[in-house]
């Protein structure tokens, strides 16, 4: 069963095109990561799916539920792009509020601070003594509250240490093999590589991207690169048969498509004599992510 | 409910930690001491009792000073929010907007009536000290009290509106500064202003009785001095004003209150975060 479902979505504002047509869903238990440039409508998606700003046209369903209603307010947590909280409130206090709200037991405050790495001292100090990466935790455990069927996490790692980030990651997966559907939007491709199970890409209110990473790999198709060690005195010759660039006295860099991979290995197979080292360079997970958020601005 | 209790309490906490608290009874028991002493001075009046002098002048203070604290209160109320950034997240969490607002009034309300018990406590004290007749006030005493409480919610409603409308906090404050002087100084000199020129018309004794109840502040300047047996302290509009018989203006008192808190919701249903 879909969690969220998103079908022909589009927000225009004044004469901007915030999204357009856009279509996708999330599962039970499935991690989706959205990604786009700054402007490319990740944060007015969120709002819309938040309840916050109204679609222009298009269907959205949360569990059912349409959004902003109270069943899917009820079962949706939102985890904003640098989280702010009332600097006159101690951790403690604002995670008793959200309890309140969410009807659940306040005396659960500590225990939540606690889980996102938040000790005692700092749960009863006032929040506006927090560094950023305290906020964030914050703003992490007010979405752990009440067992949310849907997380929306807007930049959750923008602001936290490498070490925290990998907290993070754990807890969203803790979340996730408990059965939530989760979106959360990026900047870095390279980041959510290992941590979600789809990638979608908006470009330009246009969602140009929707598959797992493998399969955005093989759709993508682009050219790989081919680093070539030559021996002493033999790069001129190597460079001139493959028709490759010398980069440096001993480099010879070829650029070669997806299909034409094994045919230049057997060339330069039939070449060892003459060649010290090969090394096969994959496109880059931001190769991948510029060539469809490109092949959507076009 | 239970949503609103918990805004409540939110807002009375960072209101206690602002010092608003602090700062809104300080003030109301400073202004009430002051106004006690100096009407302990012989006023010669036979047949009035300290307390309703005290009330009459209380009066006269507070359609200055509620309306004030009220404005203050809640100017920051949605703009504040807004400036933080934190009404998007409050906004997702399962509470409704008006929900929202009506934590906020709870508090505040509170808060004035914090303020109010010991300002108006002070100097009701101070006349019972004083004058042993002073008990026959006891009733004005409480009247001024509830209808202050009254006032000071149409004024937090007012406050809301006009912090959702501004959406920053500067803005809110400068316009809410600019409504408390047109209507409790300008729309006063406006409509005497009026009243001497049409040397009693129909102006005189048909529009402006109106006009002076649909001003929450005139209302209750009206009602407090009306039902207080001291009307010879009153001056101005309060005399001017003579003829409208009090249960109008308890009226107009007690239906301003909802009047601005609908108008506050309407604002901050129009925001989007």
């Amino acid at each position: 069963m879909t969690t969220l479902t998103l079908s022909q979505v589009t927000k225009t504002y004044a004469s901007v095109r915030a999204l357009a047509d856009v279509s996708m869903t999330v599962g039970r238990g499935e991690r989706v990561a959205l990604l786009g440039h700054n402007g490319a409508g990740k944060s007015t998606m969120m709002k819309i799916i938040l309840g916050l700003t109204p679609a222009d046209g298009g269907e959205l369903s949360i569990l059912g539920a349409r959004p902003g209603s109270q069943a899917a307010r009820a079962a949706t947590a939102y985890l904003p792009e640098n989280v702010a909280f009332h600097p006159a409130l101690t951790g403690l206090e604002q995670m008793a509020y959200y309890l309140r709200l969410r009807g659940e037991n306040r005396n659960r405050a500590s225990a939540l601070l606690a889980r996102v790495g938040l000790g005692a001292e700092a749960q009863s100090r006032r929040i506006g003594t927090y560094s950023k990466g305290m906020r964030q935790r914050v703003g992490l455990a007010q979405a752990l509250i009440g067992k949310p069927r849907l997380l929306v996490l807007d930049e959750p790692t923008s602001g936290l240490d490498p070490v925290s980030r990998r907290e993070l990651y754990e807890i969203i997966d803790d979340l996730a093999s408990d059965g939530a559907a989760i979106l959360l939007s990026s900047h870095a491709l390279t980041e959510v590589e290992a941590r979600t199970d789809r990638i979608a890409i908006l470009s330009k209110g246009v969602l140009v991207a929707n598959d797992t990473l493998a399969s955005l790999r093989n759709k993508a198709a682009l050219p790989l690169k081919l680093q070539i060690l030559a021996r002493p005195d033999a790069a001129d010759e190597v460079a001139r048969r493959l028709a490759g660039t010398r980069t440096n006295g001993a480099r010879i860099d070829i650029v070669c498509r997806y299909d034409e991979k094994l045919i230049r290995l057997g060339e330069i197979a039939q070449m060892r004599e003459l060649i010290e080292d090969l090394e096969v360079v994959p496109p880059s997970l931001e190769d991948i992510y510029a060539h469809f958020s490109q092949r959507g601005a076009a | 409910m239970n949503r609103i209790f918990a805004q409540a309490a939110a807002e009375f906490r960072i209101a206690l930690r602002n010092r608003w608290v602090a700062i809104a009874v300080v003030m109301m028991a400073l202004f009430s001491l002051v106004l006690s002493a100096a009407g302990t001075s012989p006023s010669g009046q036979l047949g009035v009792d300290k307390l309703s002098v005290t009330v009459a002048s209380l009066t006269s203070l507070a359609v200055y000073l509620v309306p004030l604290v009220a404005l203050l209160m809640a100017f920051d109320a949605v703009a504040g929010e807004v400036e933080r950034g934190t009404l998007p997240l409050m906004l997702t969490y399962p509470i409704s907007r008006a929900q929202i607002l009506g934590g906020k009034l709870l508090a505040h309300v509170a808060i004035l009536a914090l303020a109010l018990a010991v300002g108006y406590g002070l100097a009701g004290a101070a006349a019972l000290v004083l004058d042993q007749q002073a008990a026959r006030g006891l009733p004005a005493l409480l009247r001024l009290f509830a209808t202050s409480l009254l006032l000071g919610a149409t004024f937090l409603g007012i406050g809301y509106m006009i912090s959702g409308l501004a959406r920053r906090p500067g803005a809110a404050a400068g316009l809410a500064m600019g409504l408390w002087l047109v209507l409790i100084v300008l729309y006063d000199l406006s409509l005497l202003a009026a009243v001497v020129s049409d040397r009693g018309g129909t102006f005189t004794t048909r529009v402006f009785p109106w006009l002076i109840l649909a001003n929450p502040a005139d209302a209750f300047r009206m009602y407090n001095l009306a039902a207080s047996e001291a009307t010879a302290a009153a001056a101005g509009i309060g005399g001017a004003a003579g003829k409208i018989p009090p249960a109008y203006a308890l009226a107009s008192i007690g239906l301003w209150p909802f009047v601005a808190f609908a108008l506050a919701i309407g604002a901050l249903r129009r925001l989007v975060p």
